[in-house]
């Protein structure tokens, strides 16, 4: 392995890989940020520091490069790049050096993340950031700022790259109706971006204006507003969360349909009624963010509405979801492991977000343990198990071998028994009254307890993401050869073989009338069948 | 209390009310949706002679007809749910013409309370049992959320602008106050405590610190306003 050939990589499959690679590392610095945490709370008074600021410090890497530095980027930098071309039969994505920028400029905004730790003042602003709080503090927010900026800019030219490319390059005879959900959810998410990301740009860049310019955009004695940032913030935040879901629940539709060898159930409303559903009310729904704070009542009733009615379109998802497993032939690797549990987390954490939507509920409820808890299920949990079912689904195409199934389940199981522990005792704390964002907890000296469960949890969890590493690295090295398509899938990647050389396919394919990437029960085991190459035939683009 | 829908007159009462029925109304969905898709698990695993799925073949009609049907559903919950939520919410803002009214600017990091005669206090809002309260807040300094969990209720307080928020404390008791809105360094230790007083042993304190405010004698209107019994 050449290591120039990657850093000078335009192949969309290795610029995947380079954001897999940073993304995991990005969730493995975060991860031990949590560790730390839950350390830190497994006692009343001080256990790991007697300063409350390195707690915050630890609180603020973790929401922010959970969020910006590894979900984000696996979902709509790795599997977008590496599933979208093979899924649509495209050699590579419509602008192959934009896309190499796209992933360097990511590496870039994760070691400048990383490096506020190395810089003497570290922000401790929470991942929301909040003024006035963010700029009276001595923590240095610029680097937020600048990382915000970057990461923000490589994922607008991402999205810039793959609308392009599923528009223009889609291999011939594949109709938008043949799309895979995955496709579909990642064009979703990939618009969201393009429409929002400019804001949360504009929110992070007025912070840094007030901090060091002197500025008062949000300096109430100076005629500025407070609200002003937490509107902006969440405007783009809340969406966000989209752009998070949307793609998880895309890799685990795929999932699924593969390992219950099955059709999408009803795939005409989970596109035009879940995912499109989900774009359409996106953007007025933030304020439930904002129900405590200050805000005028006719918004919050307002946005109490649009939100319970995201309940539709996600639900319309989640019965796709299960539909796909009706007369299916389930069967039980890995991957489909890990998707499974998703559907149950996934219940628990949506479900759990209907009291929240309620003003009057969250008048008790917010930010405390329950929102915790709450978004770690239906966001932070549900969405890391996609990330890891998908690395194993998609890991025989991309390394060409074999994981280790025993080790792959043994790692599933500690972390599904381990989030179960954590999280829902986080949310009957939070009930309770445990509020968020605590050093320490004098006031509630009932919860030691809860609290030490938590972190033993929190100790089964980071032990069975370790596993599923580890698993994936010696995999790497010395699995089994895997075949080109181990799972019996009929959709398009799988009919290259593993790993996809550079353009993915000798010729380029073509896809019959009949097939479908879904089109299971009609009598075909492998996709090959459904497929036509066409040398011949001259391709558009 | 004996008095019917007393959870219409008091925010905390309401919200136990609220919350049970939220919960069963989830309980239900989550239930019925897990047990649904175990059974699917278990039903449709793959056999040696069930290679394949057997996917239901849905005509056009029958594909909106489980777009429809299942939207119509959700929607009625959500309606429901909402109307609740809201009636629960007119509660929590419409605060009854009989109360106490008391000032409260957060700064990092203490509560500090100033009442309708000039009392001032920091960290312990006393009141009198059976009389509600209303808090209207600012912040000299962050972002700050006075939550009483006790009485279910928070609301931040900021500069520049007057939040508020309303409880009902019925019972000579302790409630603890918490900041809920990360607000600095000391967030976490940033609590108080509100000490609910019999009506008269309220009045006498409030008269007598009242008192110690104007060492020169004056009438005590102040106090006399707020004298109701419980
Ligand atoms: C895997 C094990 C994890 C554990 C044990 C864990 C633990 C925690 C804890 C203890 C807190 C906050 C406590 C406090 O409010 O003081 C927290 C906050 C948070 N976590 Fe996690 N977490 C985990 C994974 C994740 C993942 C995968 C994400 C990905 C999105 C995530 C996103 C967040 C966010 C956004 C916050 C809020 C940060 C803030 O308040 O600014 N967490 N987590
Ligand atoms: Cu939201
Ligand atoms: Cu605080």
């Amino acid at each position: 392995m050449n290591l120039k050939e990657w850093i000078f990589t335009t192949d969309h499959k290795r610029v995947g890989v380079l954001y897999l690679i940073g993304s995991i590392a990005a969730f493995g610095v975060a991860g031990v940020m949590a560790m730390l945490m839950r350390l830190e709370l497994s006692q009343l008074g001080p256990t790991l520091t007697a300063n409350p600021t390195q707690y915050n410090i630890w609180l603020y890497a973790h929401g922010a490069v959970m969020i910006l530095g590894f979900q984000i980027p696996a979902l709509t930098g790795f599997f977008a790049n590496y599933c979208i071309p093979l899924m649509i039969g495209a050699k590579d994505v419509a602008f192959p050096r934009v896309n190499a920028l796209s992933v360097w400029l990511f590496y870039v905004g994760i070691i400048l993340a990383i490096l506020t730790f190395f810089i003497p003042d570290p922000p401790d602003v929470m991942w929301t950031g909040y003024p006035p709080y963010s700029i009276l503090t001595t923590g240095n927010t610029a680097l937020y700022t600048f990382t915000v900026l970057i990461l923000g800019f490589a994922s607008i030219i991402g999205g810039v790259n793959f609308l392009t490319t599923v528009v223009y390059m889609r291999a011939p005879g594949l109709t938008w109706n043949k799309l895979n959900i995955f496709v579909w959810c990642t064009l979703a998410a990939f618009v969201l971006q393009l429409i929002f990301v400019p804001v949360l740009g504009t929110a992070v860049t007025l912070i840094s204006f007030d901090k060091y310019l002197g500025t008062h955009f949000f300096d109430p004695a100076r005629g500025g507003d407070v609200l002003t940032y937490q509107n902006l913030f969440w405007f783009y935040s809340h969406p966000a969360v989209y752009v998070i879901f949307l793609p998880f629940f895309g890799v685990v539709y795929e999932i699924v349909a593969t390992f219950a060898r099955n059709r999408v159930f009803n795939y005409a409303m989970v596109v035009y009624g879940g995912i499109f559903g989900i774009v359409a009310l996106s953007g007025v729904v933030w304020v439930h963010h904002l129900y405590v704070s200050g805000m005028a009542d006719w918004i919050r009733i307002g946005q109490m509405v649009t939100t319970l009615l995201i309940s539709v379109p996600v639900g319309l998802m989640v019965i796709g979801l299960v539909g796909t497993l009706y007369k299916g032939a389930i069967s039980f690797e890995t991957p489909m492991m890990y998707a499974l549990g998703v559907i149950f987390l996934f219940l628990i954490g949506g479900l759990t977000g209907i009291p929240l939507a309620l003003p009057s509920l969250t008048l008790h409820l917010s930010d405390t343990y329950y929102v915790v808890g709450h978004f770690h299920y239906v966001m932070a949990v549900a969405g890391t198990f996609a990330i890891f079912g998908g690395v194993y689904y998609w890991f025989p195409k991309i390394t060409g071998r074999m994981y280790s199934e025993f080790w792959g389940k043994a790692g599933f199981w500690l972390t599904f028994v381990g989030v179960n522990i954590v999280f829902w005792i986080m949310m009957d704390v939070g009930v309770k009254g445990m509020p968020r964002r605590y050093y320490d907890y004098a006031q509630f000296p009932q919860f030691e307890h809860a609290h030490q469960i938590m972190t033993f949890g929190a100790g089964i969890i980071g032990i069975g993401f370790a596993v599923a590493v580890i698993n994936w690295i010696v995999g790497a090295m010395r699995g089994k050869p895997a075949g080109d398509n181990p799972w019996g899938s009929m959709s398009l990647e799988w009919t290259t073989v593993s790993p996809p050389p550079h353009g993915n396919w000798p010729t380029p394919p073509s896809v019959s009338e009949e097939w479908h990437p879904y089109g299971y029960g009609d009598g075909r085991v492998s996709s090959d069948e459904a497929i036509l190459h066409t040398p011949d035939v001259p391709r558009v683009s | 209390m004996a008095e019917p829908k007393a959870y219409l007159a008091d925010p905390a009462l309401g919200w136990d009310r609220l919350w049970h029925e939220v919960i069963v109304d989830i309980t239900i969905i989550g239930v019925l949706f897990a047990l649904l898709a175990a059974w699917f698990i278990w039903k449709y695993r793959r056999r040696p002679d069930r290679q394949q799925g057997e996917p239901p073949k849905l005509t056009p009609a029958a594909g909106v007809a489980w777009t429809v049907i299942p939207v119509f559903v959700f929607m009625a919950d959500d309606f429901f749910l909402a109307a609740n939520g809201w009636q629960l919410w007119n509660t929590y803002r419409d605060v009854p013409a009989e109360r106490m009214e008391v000032q409260l600017e957060s700064g990092m990091y203490s509560w500090d309370y100033t009442y309708a005669n000039g009392v001032k206090t920091q960290n312990e809002l006393r009141v009198p049992a059976g009389k509600p309260v209303v808090l209207r807040m600012t912040s000299r300094d962050t972002l700050h959320s006075h939550f009483i969990p006790d009485f279910r209720v928070k609301e931040d307080s900021m500069p520049g602008r007057v939040t508020y928020l309303w409880f009902h404390p019925k019972k000579p008791g302790e409630h603890l106050v918490t900041c809920a809105e990360y607000c600095g360094v000391m967030h976490s230790y940033m609590s108080g405590r509100i000490v609910v007083l019999p009506p008269q042993e309220f009045e006498d304190w409030y008269a007598a610190e009242a008192a110690k405010l104007q060492p020169v004698p004056a009438a005590k209107p102040a106090a006399k306003k707020t004298k109701k019994s419980a």
